[in-house]
Order: C-alpha cells, then sequence, then structure tokens
C-alpha cells in the first residue's frame, strides 16, 4: 500500500470521525427532551449511591465530621485490622454465614416445590385459594412479622408454648435462647415468602410446550416422570439465575429483621456483620471502623457473585453475564 | 391441558398426594392470620392462656377502642400516610420518565446510563457513607429522609422499561414525531395514557414498600413527632419484651415501655391487624396486578 492511499484512508477516517461525531450531536440534540426526562434518576443515583461509594474511603481513614469524605487523614488498614483482631470476629463471620446458609438451603428449594405442586393442581377456586393466601404473608411488614414471633413463641402466653406444654413438654423460651435464633428466623421467613417466591417458577411452568406434556402421555410416562422430565429441566436456568442472585446477596442478610428480633439474650447467635456495622457505626458513631466493617462484607459478596456466576456459566451455561 | 382421560391409577394417587400438601401448605399460612385476627377480638386472658386457639372467645372490641384511642398511633397512622403518598409521587416522577427515555432505541447514552443505574444493584457505599451524605445534605429528622434516599428503585426503573419497550408500538412513536410532536408532547399526550397499568404497577410496589418501611425512619427519624406507624408498632410489638434490660435507660423512656408494655398485652393483636389493614384490603383487588409486576421483571430486560 503506497504512502498516499494510506493518507487518503486515514483522512477518510477523519472524515467519518467528524461525521460520526455530528450525527452523534445531532442525535443528542433532536432528543434533548429525554435527557430532561432520565435527570431526577441520574441526580438521584449520583447523591443517593455514587457519593456514598465515593465516601467508602473512610474506612481507610479517621472520619472527623467537620474534615468531610476528602478532608479526613488516611489511616491505611487500621480499621479493618482492628476488625480481623477482634474477638467478636469469628462468631459475626459464623453467624452471617450461618444464617444465611441455612436460609438458601431451606428456603431455596421449597418455592420451586410449592409451584411444581400448583402447577399440578387443576385451574380452579381452589388453586387460587391457595395463591392467594400463600402469596400474602409477603405484603405483611417486617415490624408485624417480628410482633408475631414474639408473640407466638412467647414462654408464658404464646400459642406455640401452650401447645408444647398441652403435649406434655416444658415451655422452651425460643427468643431468649440463642440455640433457637437461626431456625426462628429461617422458618419464619419460610413461612413470609414461599409463596411469593413461586410466581417466578409458575410463569416459566406456564411456558412448557403442551406438545411435550401429551407427547409424553402417549409414551405412557405418568404425572410425576412428567413433572420430574419435563417440568423441573424447564424451571433449571430460573433456578440457576436465583441462585446465583441469593448466592452473590449471602452476607447481605435482611438484617431489618434479624435487628428487630435480637435482643442481649439472643446476641450471641443473632449478631450478624449488618447489625454489628449499625450497632458501631450509628449508635457508637463509629464511623470509619463500621464503614470499614460494611466494606468487607460487601467485598466478600462481590467476589461471592463473580465466582458463582463464574461457575454458573461453566457448568450450566445459564449465568446474570 | 386437560389429561384426565389418560390418568392411571398412580396418577390418580398421586393427584391425591398434590391435593394434600397444598393444603398443608394453605393451613399453615392461614393459620395465623386467622388466629391474630380472632385474638384481636377476644377476652385477652383467654388468649394468652391459650384456650383461643382457633375462633374469637368472649368477644370484645376493648383492644381496638384503645387502639383508636391512642395519639401515638393515630399520630403515626397519619405520617405513614403522608410517607407513603408523597414518596410514591416521587417515585413515579423520577421512575416512569426515566423508563421511558431508556426504552426509546434513539435514546443515544441509553446503554451508558442503564449500566450506571444497574450498577448500583451490586455496589453500594454502605450503610455508614449513605448515612453521612444524607446527614450531611440536612435530611434527617426531616419528611424528606422518609423519602428521598429510596426516590427511585433500579429493579422498578427495569420494570417500567421493559413495559415500553414491549406494549408501546414504535409505529405510534413514529407517526406522533412526523406530524411534529416533541418529546414532551409524545411522552404527555401518547405515551403517559397509554401506561395506566404500569403506573398502577409501579404505585403498588413502592405504596407498599413506603407503607411497611421502617429501617429510613429507624436511622433518620429521632423526633417523635414524625414517627411512621411501623416504628410505633416497634415500640408495642418488639421492644416491650426487652423492657428487663431497661437499667441502661433514662427514666423516661423506661417509663415509657412500661406504660407501652400494659397497653401492648391488650392492643398487640388488634395494632397488628389495624396497621396491616390497607394493604389488606387492597391485595385481593390488585394481587393480579403485584403478580404481573413481579413477571415483567422475570423477563430478561
Amino acid at each position: 500500500m503506497s504512502l498516499g492511499t494510506t493518507i487518503a484512508n486515514k483522512s477518510k477516517d477523519e472524515i467519518n470521525v467528524t461525521k460520526l461525531k455530528k450525527s452523534r450531536l445531532k442525535k443528542i440534540l433532536q432528543n434533548w427532551q429525554l435527557y430532561i426526562f432520565i435527570l431526577p434518576a441520574l441526580l438521584y443515583f449520583i447523591i443517593f449511591h455514587y457519593v456514598p461509594m465515593y465516601g467508602i474511603q473512610i474506612a481507610f481513614k479517621d472520619y472527623v465530621p467537620s474534615l468531610g469524605f476528602l478532608g479526613s487523614e488516611w489511616v491505611g488498614l487500621k480499621h479493618f485490622e482492628r476488625f480481623f483482631n477482634s474477638y467478636y470476629f469469628w462468631d459475626l463471620l459464623k453467624n452471617t454465614l450461618g444464617i444465611s446458609v441455612y436460609e438458601l438451603i431451606v428456603g431455596f428449594p421449597l418455592p420451586i416445590i410449592l409451584a411444581l405442586l400448583l402447577n399440578e393442581a387443576k385451574d380452579g377456586l381452589y388453586k387460587r385459594t391457595v395463591q392467594t393466601v400463600t402469596y400474602a404473608p409477603h405484603f405483611i411488614s417486617v415490624v408485624v412479622i417480628s410482633g408475631m414471633i414474639i408473640a407466638f413463641l412467647s414462654p408464658t402466653t404464646g400459642i406455640i408454648n401452650h401447645v408444647i406444654q398441652f403435649m406434655g413438654f416444658e415451655p422452651i423460651s425460643f427468643m431468649s435462647d440463642p440455640k433457637w435464633f437461626k431456625t426462628v428466623y429461617v422458618l419464619s421467613g419460610v413461612w413470609q415468602s414461599t409463596g411469593w417466591g413461586t410466581i417466578i417458577y409458575l410463569a416459566a411452568l406456564s411456558g412448557v410446550d403442551p406438545q411435550q406434556h401429551e407427547a409424553a402421555i402417549v409414551d405412557g410416562a405418568s404425572r410425576f416422570q412428567r413433572i420430574m422430565y419435563i417440568n423441573i429441566p424447564t424451571l433449571v436456568p430460573t433456578m440457576v439465575i436465583l441462585l446465583i442472585m441469593n448466592l452473590g446477596n449471602i452476607m447481605a442478610l435482611g438484617f431489618e429483621k434479624i435487628l428487630l428480633l435480637q435482643n442481649p439474650l439472643n446476641l450471641e447467635s443473632s449478631n450478624v456483620i449488618a447489625t454489628f456495622v449499625y450497632q458501631a457505626g450509628l449508635l457508637d458513631a463509629q464511623y470509619s471502623f463500621a464503614a470499614a466493617v460494611g466494606l468487607f462484607n460487601a467485598v466478600i459478596n462481590a467476589i461471592l457473585l463473580v465466582a458463582v456466576n463464574q461457575i454458573a456459566r461453566k457448568t450450566s451455561e445459564t449465568s446474570l453475564w | 391441558m386437560d389429561s384426565t382421560l389418560y390418568e392411571t391409577k398412580t396418577d390418580k394417587l398421586f393427584k391425591f398426594f398434590v391435593y394434600i400438601c397444598l393444603t398443608i401448605a394453605l393451613i399453615v399460612v392461614l393459620y395465623p392470620l386467622i388466629y391474630i385476627i380472632s385474638a384481636s377480638i377476644s377476652n385477652p386472658t383467654y388468649v394468652n392462656s391459650g384456650k383461643m386457639w382457633l375462633l374469637p372467645k368472649d368477644i370484645t372490641f376493648e383492644g381496638y377502642r384503645l387502639i383508636f384511642g391512642n395519639d401515638s398511633i393515630w399520630r403515626g397512622y397519619l405520617m405513614t400516610v403522608v410517607y407513603t403518598g408523597l414518596g410514591t409521587f416521587i417515585n413515579l416522577l423520577v421512575t416512569i420518565p426515566a423508563a421511558y427515555a431508556l426504552s426509546r432505541k434513539d435514546f443515544y447514552g441509553r446503554g451508558f446510563f442503564t449500566a450506571i443505574f444497574v450498577l448500583t444493584m451490586f455496589f453500594t457505599g454502605g450503610l455508614i457513607p449513605t448515612y453521612l451524605v444524607v446527614r450531611d445534605l440536612g435530611l434527617i429528622d426531616t419528611i424528606w429522609a422518609m423519602v428521598l434516599p429510596n426516590a427511585a428503585a433500579v429493579w422498578n426503573i427495569v420494570i417500567a422499561r421493559v413495559f415500553f419497550q414491549s406494549t408501546i408500538p414504535k409505529g405510534l412513536e413514529e407517526a406522533a414525531t412526523i406530524d411534529g410532536a416533541s418529546n414532551f408532547k409524545l411522552f404527555f399526550k401518547i405515551i403517559l395514557p397509554l401506561s395506566a397499568p404500569i403506573i398502577a404497577v409501579m404505585a403498588l410496589f413502592y405504596g407498599v414498600g413506603h407503607w411497611n418501611g421502617y429501617f429510613n425512619a429507624l436511622i433518620y427519624i429521632s423526633d417523635r413527632d414524625l414517627f411512621p406507624l411501623q416504628l410505633v408498632l416497634r415500640e408495642i410489638l418488639v421492644l416491650q419484651d426487652m423492657s428487663s434490660n431497661s437499667a441502661t435507660m433514662t427514666g423516661d423512656t423506661a417509663q415509657l415501655i412500661h406504660s407501652n408494655q400494659q397497653l401492648a398485652a391488650i392492643i398487640k393483636y388488634g395494632v397488628m391487624i389495624v396497621s396491616s389493614l390497607p394493604v389488606i384490603i387492597v391485595y385481593p383487588f390488585l394481587q393480579k396486578y403485584f403478580v404481573k409486576g413481579v413477571m415483567i421483571g422475570s423477563l430478561k430486560g
């Protein structure tokens, strides 16, 4: 290629680039009103999400309110070291992971099972009733749920302990016994969210081609076999996506409910990283230390999410990205 | 699909098993709900001794009388109505236009904006930096602390965007543009009137969130006059059990909690009903919209 054509090509490219720039500008100008549509959301995400992200740097500083995010002095990994060396570090980690894993093992399969069962029921009043009723607890506030748990499980006045006593056992003080905390937390969560969790699976099941079932019936497949070989495989992609999301959130427990159910007597098994951050940061005003603990939590979360996504992509060809 | 014709004996047995399981699920979920309703109108002595187990015994409305006579519950109710109304309005104002803009293929930068919104689902500043920003903005102990930090949810923007992309015919937009309508005119005159379903779904999602939310109030509100219902409930339903540890509390709080404890014994179940009432009333009518919203969200956006 001669020098001349290279130059010619180059100038052509340059012309293309300027053309592109012009058309880009034109595109933006043509639709300038759309940028006004996006502006409130943009401002919101910048102010309440990106500025706090920028503020994470206080985890590496000694935050002084009058100096702000920027002015405070850098102290390196001091707060992280303090956290890792503290006597409660392993307890917090153990509780956080313990509750999450427990919740995942019990809470993840149940909506799938319920959805498969609902899918087998004939469309009609009964099915609709079961759905309406099982969705309902999703709309009850965590405060009311916690109130219900405390009222039902009370050792002296709660209905559950009355039943336990009726059957001839000793009443159990569920809320003040650390042994029971995780179970109470997980099972109440199951009660509240299993029904709601079925929606996505039911949607996936409604997409199964009826011809597949008809063909299977002709081949003599039983109802159970059709569930095993047609319905469950249909659900796998949905399951994988939800599993990744759940695993990626394993450190981000719904700590609103934990905070409400926590009391000094069950602290031993109810203190998780999130409630600790709340305690240290907002109640004791140790901003930098709490931010460091929060960041540690978030980093583990992000690592888990990426790792699980990678594994899912390799093994099942389904992934978040 | 009707396959009753081909059912074998084991299939029938299996179907029977399915209905048994569904009935168990139904009872497990329904029982506590019925119990609360019955307990709220029963004589507390029967409830606390375990003699009331399903249907109300010795019906009394004393609990409800006390609830409706309680100032902090009324005040909380009022504030919750304010937060829900204002909050939902702001949510819609932010979500719907943004989602519409992102749904337009000719919107230059939609990929970029989508990316920076979605990124916040996976990375956040965390509790402390967020709190500090809200504080530095001077929002602590104001109504705005209850509505601005949650002005939009990424997930809802995605759901609304999918709605716009899948239900508004592209031809309509083109026709309006050819007729010389500006984007504003197009949005307000044509898009919005067609968007009632998604506006309803979004209003419901956000509205229920505001109604049931307590965490923002817990961290940003310490002025009792601004307490939403859920914080008042927390004092009645949750904190009462911890009053035995009141040694560290000031006399004032301890006394408050003590009087709340007396009150709580009687009104415990009633407040659960009263606070959930608006949601309970609208829920059966709106359930299908909620479900639809979740299903749109489950599509790949």
